[in-house]
């Protein structure tokens, strides 16, 4: 079990809701991944029949809580007047905070972002800070009043895994007693289950699923991964070894 | 007056922004409001009067990562 701001939690999966091939696979996966939380966003509504009351009614039905995101903002205004938005339309203190330095990387601007996460921790946010894994980045987060850090695996959509695995463990090591997300860059079940095993409490995809062949079987695989991961941290995996050590007794062996 | 709605010039008859949602046929809905950049809470609506030219954002759940 794992809490986010007070939260309890009991599955490691937080699922994006963009990018399915319809409504009905996006809602089928959102069960077959048993996540609790799924992210969404806002955008300029059409008209009164607009799509985003639709969708809101597809996601009220699925029954989890909703992570709104902050996607595609640049400016630390820009953020900010989202973030009030969001609450306001979904009903909840919880904001994914992105802040993004440029298009081609989606690179987080980690210095509007402690800007940002400041502003909106006063006025009541609960930040989930999509973040790198700088150690000083992370540490100003916390002090800006973050609970939850969300580093990347690797850029959004990319579907490279994790990409600095001295850097995560790094992160794993120096915060062990603050909830770590990764956020983006997932690409396949042995990616979440990596990040399990290296005590991330949480991972957070989208295309991953949604742009599988299948997002509904694969909801599932990311579900079996990230329990089977955990399990793995939980059990205490053993040290690697440089050199070669027999698994089976050399004492009694036969001479010939 | 000629307002600019999600970045589309509009001709409204409302002097307010409570009454422009009623009119855009929004009033109902579960949207936010930014005016000129400033994001509007809905308790606010009736005492926001709208002028000639103001930019209004009005945002709806989508689907995000």
């Amino acid at each position: 079990m794992v809490s986010f701001y007070g939260t309890e939690i009991t599955s490691r999966l937080l699922l994006g809701t963009a990018l399915y091939p319809s409504p009905q696979v996006l809602a089928d996966a959102v069960k077959a991944s048993e996540t609790q939380i799924v992210t969404v966003s806002l955008r300029r509504e059409g008209g009164p029949e607009g799509a985003g009351q639709s969708f809101w009614q597809l996601i009220k039905g699925l029954g989890v809580k909703v992570l709104p995101n902050t996607a595609g903002c640049h400016t630390v205004k820009e953020a900010v007047t989202t973030a009030n938005m969001a609450r306001e339309v979904f009903e909840t203190n919880w904001i994914k905070l992105e802040l993004i330095a440029q298009n081609d990387s989606l690179c987080p601007d980690v210095v509007a972002l402690v800007e940002a996460a400041r502003i909106l921790s006063d006025e009541g946010f609960n930040v989930f800070p999509y973040c790198t894994e700088d150690l000083s980045v992370a540490e100003r987060l916390l002090r800006a009043g973050c609970e939850v850090l969300m580093p990347w695996g690797a850029p959004i959509g990319t579907g490279l895994g994790l990409n600095n695995l001295y850097g995560l463990e790094a992160m794993c090591a120096h915060f062990d007693d603050v909830p770590l997300i990764i956020d983006a860059g997932i690409g396949v079940p042995s990616h979440a289950a990596r990040a399990m095993e290296m005590g991330f409490d949480a991972v957070l995809l989208n295309t991953a699923v949604a742009k599988a062949g299948d997002p509904v079987v694969m909801a599932q695989a990311f579900a079996k991964a990230l329990e089977a991961g955990r399990m793995g941290y939980e059990a205490e995996p053993m040290l690697p070894n440089q050199m070669a050590a027999p698994s089976t007794p050399v004492l009694g062996k036969a001479v010939f | 007056m000629k307002i600019i709605i999600n970045g589309q010039p509009l001709e409204v008859e409302a002097k307010r922004l409570d009454q422009a949602m009623t009119e855009l046929g929004f009033a109902e809905q579960r949207v936010a409001t930014a005016l000129n950049g400033e994001f509007v809470p809905q308790r606010d609506w009736p005492k926001t009067a709208l002028s000639a030219g103001d930019a209004l954002e009005v945002l709806a759940p989508m689907q995000g990562g």
